[in-house]
């Protein structure tokens, strides 16, 4: 429910932004106004853009976005973050998104098929499957394979959603049956699981691993390569500001998003 | 405008009506729009999934436990709050219908320290045996701790309503305090405790946010029909709504039933005469 909430409330002020932009043009700022009369002459775009990253780009793109505002003056990146489906679906109902950044391929690829992208998506990032125990590792967690030992208390993701979809792949790969405790519905849900110490063992991405600092240890398994995440970016086909959207995926796919999403974990394209 | 009091005298303004028609409209819509997204094909296959019936399943079971637990703990609280006299009775109220107020994935985050393995009696419920974390057991505590407040409110209500002359009646007639409560108090304000109780019931079956902190989501343990719904929202929105659809039908139904109860208070204090009599014949029985 709760990123159901953070989803409204960023709908909400996605919504009062798309009324900010159609305010006249006298109130926009100096700097905006001067960018809008040369463009495309010096790549330099100017205005406000919103972007809708999954949950687990949260960090980095929040990083990117104000990298990039400061890069280029007069910008403002409006991040609205959620589980990629519930994002996928706001945009079919028409939010007011520019950029949609997708934690998989397959709600993308939805979007696309309803003729809603702005030309083609790009991949930008990969990222796997790591096993996240808490920092005393109390069900003594090694491999994959020690998962499915008697006792321990699994966590995982529900196969509906993409982390869950992955551990199935992954679980096939390997051979091993797991008899989780729980399915959540959201890989943040698996974290907190475990950093809370309710569980011995979550099966979790390697970024939220990073991420959750010293509060998880990770532990990384051979067989999470059968089963890469792909990152696609695609500009939204309502875009009112198609440079702008285009400026921030290329700074995404350039060299500094590229070394800011590695340094958080995530794989190249 | 004004006329005598049978001469038909409505006292609402037209206007009134108006905004009150939007407002029901603004309930009503929502939901006749979620009926239209029905697909009325496939709902009786959606519906009867092993996965769905496992949730209804699990859902009814547990929101009976937690109605119990409420009943068990509730209706003492609800005594001492309307009846007893002692310092910090207001603090205690307010606390009590904390819950009410909270959102509930607060009160998950509340539980999980309580009864979680790190939590404050979970290392000694860990000793005893007793494992909390992604049992049965953690739905029925999130969903008795966001139900209870609904029948404590209901029955204080009908506690300070019913004043207690008859009681005080029953006790110079010899009667002790449990057979006070027993004979006199408890059948006198049975129509509050059961629409509290019938409160407390469709709270539990509507608990979410807590359920999913603190029991965690496995079909046919933890996973009750509402984090059913929101699960098979992710890639089968058919399923969603069928599944929504039914929880709305069992919700109309619970609350049909709880308003029922008004009429049943009425009834109960045409009947008050009798009240006397039993009031009367308890004080015999402890004499």
């Amino acid at each position: 429910m709760s990123t159901r909430k953070h989803g409204t409330a960023a709908l909400a002020a996605a919504v009062m932004l798309g009324l900010a932009a159609c305010a006249p043009a006298s109130t926009a700022p100096a700097s905006q106004t001067a960018g809008t009369q040369s463009p495309g002459a010096t790549g330099q775009a100017s205005g406000t853009i919103t972007v809708f990253a999954a949950a687990s780009l949260k960090a980095t793109f929040t990083q990117l976005a104000t990298d990039f505002e400061a890069q280029n003056p007069g910008t403002k990146i409006m991040l609205s973050f959620a589980g990629s489906s519930d994002l996928a679906t706001q945009i079919t109902q028409g939010a007011p998104a520019d950029v949609f950044a997708s934690a998989d391929t397959r709600n993308m690829t939805k979007l696309a098929d309803a003729k809603l992208l702005d030309g083609t998506a790009e991949n930008f990032a990969t990222n796997v499957l790591e096993i996240a125990v808490p920092p005393s590792n109390p069900a003594s967690i090694a491999s994959f394979a020690d998962l499915a030992k008697p006792g321990g208390k699994v966590v995982v993701c529900a196969s509906q959603v993409p982390c869950g979809a992955a551990a199935d792949s992954v679980e096939k790969a390997a051979g091993v049956t797991l008899s989780p405790v729980s399915e959540e519905s959201s890989v943040t849900d698996v974290l907190g699981k475990v950093t809370s110490g309710e569980a011995d063992a979550g099966l979790v991405y390697v970024t939220d691993v990073k991420g959750a600092g010293d509060k998880v240890r990770g532990i990384p398994f051979d067989e999470s390569g059968k089963a890469v995440n792909t990152y696609p970016i695609a500009p939204v086909g309502s875009s009112r500001n198609k440079e702008l959207a285009a400026a921030f995926i290329a700074m995404v796919t350039g060299t500094d998003g590229q070394n800011t999403l590695s340094a958080a974990g995530f794989g190249a394209p | 405008m004004k006329q005598a009091r049978n001469g038909g005298y409505g006292g609402v303004p037209r206007w009134i009506y108006v905004l009150a028609a939007a407002g029901a409209l603004f309930v009503v819509l929502p939901l006749a729009a979620m009926v239209a997204k029905v697909n009325w094909a496939q709902f009786i296959p959606l519906i009867t999934s092993e996965a769905s019936l496992q949730a209804l399943g699990l859902s009814l079971r547990t929101s009976a436990a937690s109605t119990v637990l409420c009943i068990v703990l509730g209706v003492p609280l609800a005594l001492v709050l309307a009846r007893g006299r002692f310092p910090g009775q207001r603090f205690l109220r307010s606390l009590v219908l904390l819950p009410l107020v909270l959102p509930p994935v607060v009160g998950g985050i509340a539980l999980l320290y309580t009864f979680g393995r790190q939590g404050l009696l979970g290392r000694t419920l860990e000793v005893a045996g007793l494992q909390i974390a992604f049992s049965t057991t953690a739905v029925v505590l999130a969903q008795t701790f966001v139900a209870l407040p609904f029948l404590v409110v209901s029955l204080e209500g009908a506690l300070r309503t019913a004043g207690n002359r008859y009681e005080a009646v029953a006790a110079t007639l010899g009667a002790g305090p449990t057979t006070v409560l027993r004979r006199v108090t408890l059948p006198l304000v049975l129509p509050g405790l059961a629409s509290g109780a019938v409160l407390s019931f469709a709270r539990s079956l509507g608990e979410f946010g807590a359920t999913l902190t603190f029991a965690g989501s496995l079909q046919g343990v933890t996973r009750t029909l509402p984090l059913e719904i929101y699960l098979q929202r992710e890639t089968d929105a058919d399923a969603a709504v069928a599944l929504s659809l039914v929880l709305v039908a069992v919700a109309v139904a619970v609350v049909a039933l709880a308003y029922r109860s008004p009429r049943a208070a009425e009834r109960s204090s045409a009947l008050s005469g009798e009240r006397t009599t039993t009031a009367r014949a308890a004080g015999g029985e402890a004499q």
